[in-house]
């Protein structure tokens, strides 16, 4: 297959890359790891008439801890967040979602930053930066600015990104004494997007009580989706068996997934349910081991 | 536009349209057709080629990316007219049948045992998952990147 003929730029500098864009607008993609990209413009999907290149962009591709928060540039690679013993140790959520996006080789040029500017509901970071509650800044032609992940998914493939604006780095909020993350996805075979995903981050008080919860749900609706009514169920109580049910059954009331080839909605629905509980479980363990 | 790249250690550089994707330069403007196109939509990972040392699917690559980069691909495992030891292993093992997914295997095999060179079966299992073998060869190519991790360890 090949794609449509385009205009491709190589821009040097990031003030370069977003005059670019800003100059070709709606005309123009960003070519990031390219591991969705280019499968789209080989269907015939995207025919976008340029591209700008951004991995040669310098200084765009680290992982590191500042100010209370992980900060991951946008031109992180998959493979190298996996390798992270800064994300292994510190962040299990991330480390459990960027094992399991796509597949080791796709891993080697997939990026952070385009998993999320994508917007595709199916991505794995979405919803474990919703769990997180982890900013995006982004940087176009009039500056940079900071969009909390809890309103930058706006509609399917659609993002709050302006045509000129670069995800230039993820911040995830450093994990408070007793905190816990994981991230649980079924898939029909390994590369295939998830039939149901759940993603959970948690702080326990120093009683054992939920001090803060957050819950993402991937591939189960038009956007990524924050179940927020699981997390309120479960803030300030007990994480005993019958409140993570009750969690469970809330996220799986939250998911508004469409029937296809990986099952009709029940079962999605009740997949959401069953992943909410191992995730809730796993998290918690984590987060008792680590406190 | 003009790329320039290493492959296998030799310069050589070619006009290409920017659509070009990387497996179709390294087949049919060089010639190199050890390289395979499986499935064509980077799932299958036939057309696995390492790039400045790390595999990818040059399926999903475009020739303009590769520009200034050193590209491995299967004929590169070749030195002085003797196998790779993992290219040994396929034989000795029986890790393939058609050799359709072998290219990829064995370069996707070849920088995971740098990586890794005393893998458990797992962790092979693991490192290959993005490559599929149609002939359900899984337990001997598995065995294959085992004989070829026992081989470089003995410093063959």
């Amino acid at each position: 297959m090949i794609p449509g003929a385009f205009e491709y730029h190589a821009p040097s500098s990031l003030g370069e890359a977003t005059a670019l864009l800003a100059r070709l607008g709606d005309d123009a993609k960003i070519l990031s790891g390219g591991q969705s990209l280019i499968p789209l413009m080989k269907l015939r999907l995207a025919a976008p008439r340029h591209l700008v290149d951004i991995n040669g962009l310098p200084g765009l591709a680290y992982v590191r801890e500042e100010g209370g928060a992980l900060r991951i540039g946008g031109l992180t690679r998959e493979v190298d967040l996996d390798e992270s013993e800064l994300v292994r140790t510190r962040y299990p959520l991330l480390a459990d979602t960027c094992r399991v996006i796509a597949d080791p080789i796709v891993r080697n040029l997939a990026t952070i930053g385009g998993n999320l500017a994508h917007g595709d509901p199916a991505n794995d970071h979405p919803a474990a930066m919703l769990a997180f509650g982890a900013e995006i800044v982004a940087v176009g032609a009039g500056g940079e600015r900071k969009i909390p992940a809890g309103s930058f998914f706006t509609g399917p493939l659609t993002t709050a990104l302006k045509p000129d604006e670069i995800v230039v780095e993820v911040r995830v909020p450093s994990p408070r004494p007793r905190s816990g993350g994981a991230y649980v996805k079924m898939e029909r075979k390994v590369g295939d997007f998830a039939t149901a995903a759940v993603a959970v981050q948690l702080t326990l008080a120093a009683d054992g009580t939920c001090e803060q919860v957050g819950i993402g749900l991937t591939n189960v609706g038009p956007v990524p989706i924050k179940a927020a009514q699981a997390e309120a169920a479960l803030r300030g109580k007990r994480p005993d068996e019958a409140a993570i049910k009750q969690a469970a059954q809330l996220a799986a009331e939250a998911a508004r997934p469409e029937a296809d080839l990986r099952g009709p909605v029940e079962y999605k629905k009740d997949l959401v349910r069953v992943l909410t509980g191992r995730a809730l479980r796993r998290a918690l363990e984590r987060a008792q081991r680590g406190g | 536009m003009l790329v320039k790249v290493a492959i296998n250690g030799e310069k050589h550089q070619a006009e290409v349209e920017p659509r070009l994707l990387l497996v179709h330069m390294i087949r049919e403007t060089l010639g190199l057709t050890g390289t395979h196109i499986g499935c064509d939509t980077s799932h299958c990972g036939a057309c696995t080629v390492l790039l400045d040392g790390r595999p990818v699917k040059s399926c999903t690559v475009f020739a303009v990316q590769a520009h200034g980069r050193e590209i491995t691909t299967v004929e590169g495992l070749e030195q002085d007219g003797k196998l790779h030891p993992l290219q040994e292993g396929f034989m000795a093992e029986h890790g393939l049948q058609c050799g359709y997914c072998t290219p990829g295997m064995l370069m996707t095999g070849v920088a995971f045992l740098k990586k890794n060179p005393r893998p458990t079966e797992d962790e092979i299992r693991w490192a290959i998952s993005g490559n599929l073998c149609r002939c359900t060869g899984y337990v001997n190519i598995v065995k294959a990147i085992q004989h070829a991790a026992a081989r470089l360890q003995g410093g063959a």
